[in-house]
């Protein structure tokens, strides 16, 4: 590409974004914002697919893994938010300390 | 230089709104800045030559997640209370163990001299996915088929809203 973009610059965005995911997954208590730090993490992931992919000699590999995780991604954010959705029917709150029924 | 220019400006725009998702004390806000977040995501995919997973990603992300969040975020109720509806809890602890991951992480990438090929091409994707999809990968193609269709029936199940006795 020139212009002085290397693969660590891909490789240390990926990092922060996905660190701002577990960031997110670890403080939010809002169940919705936890499957956006998951999305955020997969998203991160799939960066550093394209970027192995278009500077490991452009095989086409990499993005295909990066279309399968995209289509799990739609799969687990749909059955996470019907999950969401069944909790908020059941206790009228989505906060995931409220809902601590099956503690001991 | 221009390259460069542009990848600053998309990794600004992710960051600042993943930071958005991360911080914000609305879950509303959260929800529209992960617009933010997939839109540069999109852009990153770009300038890696890798158009046709940008457009999925676009459709997919954008048209598809994001908008059954919002609908979530709606659907259930307290969102208009700041002080319950994006609670965060442990963040000092959080911000200690995202740290020393993500600087180990970094000390890691920085340390490694990776493979690097020589022919940086920026040709169309389409054909050479579609090819791979319909040659070595058909199997993960067919079983993805059948985990979509897993998802969307598991989804009414678990939704569906059953008037117990």
């Amino acid at each position: 590409m020139g212009g002085g973009i290397t693969l660590d610059h891909f490789l240390v965005l990926s990092i922060i974004i996905f660190s701002l995911g577990i960031f997110t997954v670890l403080t939010r208590r809002n169940a919705i914002g936890i499957l956006m730090g998951i999305e955020l993490i997969l998203n991160s992931a799939n960066i550093n697919y394209l970027a192995f992919a278009f500077y490991g000699g452009g095989k086409y590999d990499g993005q295909i893994f990066a279309i399968f995780v995209i289509m799990l991604a739609a799969a687990e954010a749909v059955i996470g938010l019907a999950i969401v959705l069944a909790i908020y029917q059941n206790f009228k709150t989505i906060d995931v300390d409220a809902t601590e029924t099956l503690s001991g | 230089m221009l390259a460069q220019a542009i990848f600053y400006a998309l990794a600004a725009l992710t960051v600042g709104s993943a930071l958005m998702v991360a911080l914000s004390r609305n879950i509303v806000y959260s929800t529209f800045a992960l617009l933010g977040a997939f839109m540069g995501v999109v852009g990153i995919y770009i300038l890696l030559a890798a158009d046709f997973v940008a457009m999925v990603q676009l459709l997919v992300y954008v048209g598809g997640i994001l908008v059954l969040t919002i609908f979530a975020v709606m659907l259930t109720a307290g969102i208009g209370d700041v002080t319950v509806s994006n609670r965060a809890v442990g963040t000092g602890s959080a911000i200690v163990t995202v740290g020393v991951a993500a600087s180990l992480m970094v000390y890691a990438v920085m340390r490694t001299p990776w493979h690097q090929g020589t022919s940086l091409t920026t040709a169309p994707t389409t054909y050479g996915i579609g090819n791979a999809f319909l040659g070595d990968y058909v199997l993960p193609f067919e079983v993805a088929s059948l985990v979509l269709l897993a998802a969307l029936i598991g989804a009414i199940v678990i939704s569906r809203h059953e008037a117990k006795e």
